[in-house]
């Protein structure tokens, strides 16, 4: 009797370990309405902005701005790979508005209804990001094809994947990399804890990085680029709020939040 | 102990048992018990029927046999093993330590080797990450003295799946050594047998059923390591990416290869339990 319940004390553990592991980054609560009120367009709320992980540092700092000219209303942010976005976004996830680094991953929303139309806000190019102490000597992104280099790279489906393999083609080369990231802030934590030698980021991720390391840049000829689009999500139950901040984020001074964070107009 | 068909007798105990344990279900079982209970039933059930029917049967057979899907399943069926077998030969002695060795601060060792049960696989992952790493505290040594990088590869697979399933062993086979009888141990002992000779000839035998139990815990645990091993040991197709990871990712791309390879993990999951619940009966009379 005792082995039986040791072992389904130890089953059920496995499935609470199961469990937790696999929770994604959604744990931000949904809209905080309340229920009974007419949206009228003076009331204030939460939205939840599902947006892309290189736009982190200055989609934080944007979100700040708009609450200081929006008294009342707060930003909660889900940052994650572009493509899981989608994926959350188009199985319900309560998102407001949904940033991505790819117009691939915005498509997928748009074309499941999730969203009726979106707008590209800022475009965003590829930087070698390798530690401080440039343990590879890697000094161009020629380097990332030799074997001793350890790359690491986003995962094929990620926008940072795709453009990645992009500049690998302009530039001619075959890069093997060590390991394939869920999303561009884990490849920069892999060259932060000098795990590798480089990790394809871009060029905003460098500079969000600052003093942790260091960027080689890629010449114009082989680096490519990705688009954001931004759209309001239809479900929305806060769909005014979720307007403004796409504007705000389209306004002149969005554009210089962008601009500062190292980020080029569409 | 448990050669051969069991002896007719045992198998009349047993009977006796489960007749008993049925006639003290009906006669007793209080509505406000069986109402949540079979909610709870609901609750663990629907889930893996959704799985079976929303699964591609017409794609399975291409999803499957194709080279990422192989390739995943082989290396999380071979990294599993390989754990188990690692924390048989060392966690077998620290279970046996803890349960009948009394030395000071045994029950924070207890305390500690057992966290691993507890807390979140990707903050394991992450202390590993900073012992192990090339930068990691014993990791830089390895890196410097050998020219050995741990992560990103299989040996980093093992070691996060170890970290987080061997405490599942050292867990069940504790338990059994502190509730079996010492009796046996000591007529041995005063019979002349050396202390290793007790040990591999009356204790291993004695427990041998939790021993089975907790290393098919500790596998199937192993083969279900995601936070750990994505933190530790990253992803790559073939050599760090098992099939938890590859069922996340195609999660993202390809809903129906992910639903595919669920069926698979699912699969082996019941085939493990149908396995082990024949040895628990066997086992669960002997001493």
């Amino acid at each position: 009797m005792l082995r039986f319940t040791l072992i389904a004390t130890g089953l059920a553990a496995v499935a609470v370990a199961g469990c937790s592991s696999s929770s994604s980054a959604s744990s931000t609560s949904s809209t905080s309405s309340p229920p009974a009120t007419s949206p009228a367009a003076s009331s204030t709320g939460t939205i939840t902005v599902f947006a892309a992980s290189s736009l982190k540092e200055a989609f934080t700092k944007l979100a700040s701005q708009f609450e200081a000219a929006h008294p009342g209303d707060t930003v909660k942010f889900s940052f994650g790979p572009s493509s899981g976005l989608a994926t959350e976004i188009t199985s319900g996830a309560p998102a407001d508005v949904f940033a991505s680094a790819s117009p691939k991953n915005m498509q997928q929303v748009v074309s499941a209804g999730d969203a009726s139309s979106s707008q590209d806000f800022a475009k965003n190019v590829m930087e070698v990001a390798v530690p401080p102490n440039n343990p590879g000597k890697v000094t161009s992104v020629t380097d990332l094809a030799k074997s001793s280099v350890k790359v690491a790279l986003c995962q094929p489906q990620v926008p940072c994947g795709t453009v990645a393999a992009k500049v690998f083609k302009n530039a001619g080369i075959k890069v093997t990399p060590v390991t394939l990231q869920p999303d561009v802030k884990s490849v920069l934590t892999q060259v932060e804890t000098g795990n590798v030698d480089a990790g394809m980021v871009y060029v905003t991720d460098v500079m969000a990085a600052g003093a942790k390391v260091k960027g080689v840049a890629i010449s114009a000829s082989d680096n490519a680029s990705t688009l954001y689009p931004i759209a309001a999500i239809s479900s929305s139950k806060q769909t005014s709020i979720a307007q403004a901040f796409v504007a705000y984020v389209l306004s002149p001074a969005g554009q210089q939040v962008l601009a500062a964070a190292g980020f080029e107009k569409p | 102990m448990v050669a051969g068909p069991a002896a007719p007798s045992r198998l009349t105990a047993r009977e006796r048992a489960r007749r008993a344990a049925q006639g003290r279900v009906s006669r007793s079982a209080p509505a406000p018990l069986v109402a949540p209970a079979l909610i709870a039933v609901a609750f663990l059930v629907l889930p893996l029927a959704g799985l079976v029917v929303r699964a591609p049967w017409s794609r399975l057979g291409p999803v499957l046999s194709g080279a990422d899907a192989t390739q995943a399943l082989v290396l999380s069926l071979w990294t599993a093993t390989v754990t188990t077998g690692i924390s048989l030969v060392i966690g077998v002695p620290l279970a046996w330590l803890l349960a009948r060795v009394s030395f000071p601060g045994r029950r924070i060792l207890r305390a500690l080797v057992t966290l691993p049960l507890v807390f979140p696989p990707v903050v394991g992952g992450v202390a590993l990450l900073l012992a192990f790493g090339r930068t990691g505290f014993l990791g830089r040594y390895l890196n410097s003295w050998f020219g050995l990088t741990i992560p990103f590869t299989p040996i980093a697979v093992v070691m996060a799946e170890t970290f987080v399933a061997m405490p599942f062993l050292i867990i069940t086979v504790e338990g059994a050594l502190r509730s079996a009888d010492q009796g046996f141990e000591e007529a041995a002992a005063t019979l002349g047998a050396g202390r290793m000779t007790v040990f591999r000839r009356v204790t291993v035998p004695m427990i041998a059923p939790s021993l089975g139990a907790g290393a098919v815990l500790c596998w199937a645990r192993a083969l279900g390591e995601f936070g750990a091993t994505i933190t530790f040991a990253g992803s790559f197709p073939g050599q760090t990416e098992t099939m938890p990871i590859a069922v996340y990712y195609a999660l993202e791309t390809d809903p129906d290869a992910a639903i595919a390879l669920s069926l698979v993990l699912l699969a082996v999951s019941v085939i493990v339990l149908v396995s082990l619940r024949d040895r628990w009966l066997r086992g669960g009379s002997a001493p």
